[in-house]
């Protein structure tokens, strides 16, 4: 099967000679569709690094990245231009919506930049947050909304239409624990019920521990992962009925 | 496993409503517990014994007549209570904890990466994060006793990653690399220790 994201021994230098960083070194990622990976790590670690070259925001300075199979580095400037908008949705700390548009129209502007008519983006964009609980706060404009709820928004935004791709930097950063924690919900969700693939940033380890798998990076390497998701029943039986 | 002086004041609570039997209180403390903590009959019934020995709950000797016990919570008993309730834990002396005392040791033991242990520590520590996490996601959103426990557990396993992160970063900063001779691939002996800190 292929995989929505791979990544393959990419790097990503910044400056040269003295100045010159080794933000990412030799990074190997694969993440399956329906498969919710965190990465963590420290301040300066490359996490948000690596998040951008995935989300081909910039390119890598060695390696591959593919996504849905296809190689990033055969597409044209226009090409992938097509791919952030079309397959690729962001989800940032500080939400990123446009204060002077409504919620649903947020949500629609993607598909509309991407050709779609606006009536009809608008009926998707609004199937949308009703899978989020949003629909009824749909015409609300951002500064209406609470901070949990544009979040919401912003998660609709990023997997509406047929995206399989959905990379969030820090989502919940700018929310209290149970909101936070409902985001994380919504994007678990959004991964098993849309097929979606989910790469998420964060150095918090109660929200990263929502993932399937775990991903530490340290210095601009992957090293260590955690295992593959286990079987909440193992801890139920263990602690039960002696 | 759940300490016997938390079980001793968790079953005064129970009794707090009303008289109940000993299979009775076990079946709902587990329920209000999220089932996470195991309570066996026998821990019942000898906590139950003690309780009547000091004269904080008393029963109606049914027992005599091959009927089950029925446990009533006295005066002494609520008082008991509600003292508990309102008294802060004991926090003056630290505890000694295994995985502070570990990464301790490690810095001082030749040819150990120290940034490679608080690695290991970290990855068991949130996987055990994971399985808590999924045990909520599962769990109905009425279930507020299983989430109750679940964050209980889940916050006490991040202030250890979060001791990690900055035991790993004050390690970093405080000079030259303290050992960082690769280590040898990890032995079962050593994974079993891991599984104890979590424990």
């Amino acid at each position: 099967m292929t995989a929505a994201l791979e990544l393959k021994g990419v790097g990503k230098v910044y400056g040269e000679g003295a100045t010159q960083v080794d933000a990412l070194v030799d990074v190997d990622l694969t993440v399956s569709a329906g498969e919710l990976v965190a990465i963590m790590g420290p301040s300066g670690s490359g996490k948000s690094t690596l998040l951008t070259v995935a989300g081909t925001l910039e390119e890598p300075t060695s390696g591959e990245v593919f996504i849905g199979g296809t190689p990033v580095a055969s597409m044209s400037r226009n090409e992938r231009a097509r791919l952030r908008r079309h397959s690729v949705g962001y989800v940032f700390q500080d939400f990123n919506l446009l204060a002077g548009l409504t919620a649903v129209e947020n949500v629609a502007l993607p598909l509309e930049l991407d050709g779609m008519k606006a009536k009809r983006a608008q009926a998707i964009a609004l199937d949308a947050l009703a899978q989020f609980d949003m629909d009824e706060r749909a015409q609300r404009f951002p500064d209406e909304l609470s901070g949990g709820e544009r979040q919401r928004v912003a998660i609709a935004r990023a997997v509406v239409g047929d995206r399989g791709l959905l990379l969030a930097d820090e989502p919940t950063g700018a929310l209290d624990s149970v909101n936070g924690e409902a985001v994380m919900r919504l994007v678990r969700q959004a991964c098993s019920n849309k097929n979606v693939a989910g790469v998420v940033v964060t150095h918090d380890s109660q929200l990263a521990s929502w993932a399937d798998r775990i991903v530490f990076i340290r210095d601009g390497r992957v090293v260590d992962q955690t295992a593959p998701r286990p079987d909440p029943d193992a801890l139920l039986a263990s602690g039960r009925k002696s | 496993m759940i300490l016997s002086v938390t079980i001793k004041h968790a079953l005064l609570a129970l009794l707090s409503d009303q008289p109940k039997y000993g299979l009775q209180l076990r079946q709902e403390f587990e329920e209000k517990t999220g089932e996470i903590w195991p309570l066996n009959v026998g821990q019942v019934y000898t906590t139950l014994q003690r309780l009547e020995r000091d004269g904080l709950v008393a029963s109606d000797g049914a027992d005599r007549d091959g009927r089950e016990n029925v446990f009533r919570l006295t005066d002494a008993g609520r008082t008991e209570l509600l003292e508990w309730l309102s008294t802060p834990d004991p926090s003056s002396a630290p505890p000694r904890d295994e995985l502070t005392i570990k990464v301790l040791i490690a810095l001082s033991v030749p040819g150990v990466d120290v940034r490679d242990i608080v690695q290991r520590h970290r990855r068991h520590l949130v996987e055990a994060m994971q399985q808590f996490t999924r045990l909520k996601e599962d769990a109905s959103d009425d279930d507020v006793a299983l989430s109750l426990v679940v964050d209980a557990e889940l916050f006490r396993l991040e202030a250890k990653v979060r001791w990690l992160d900055a035991a790993e970063t004050r390690i970093l900063r405080s000079g030259p690399p303290h050992n960082r001779a690769a280590v040898a691939g990890r032995t079962s002996s050593e994974e079993k220790e891991q599984e104890e800190v979590v424990r």
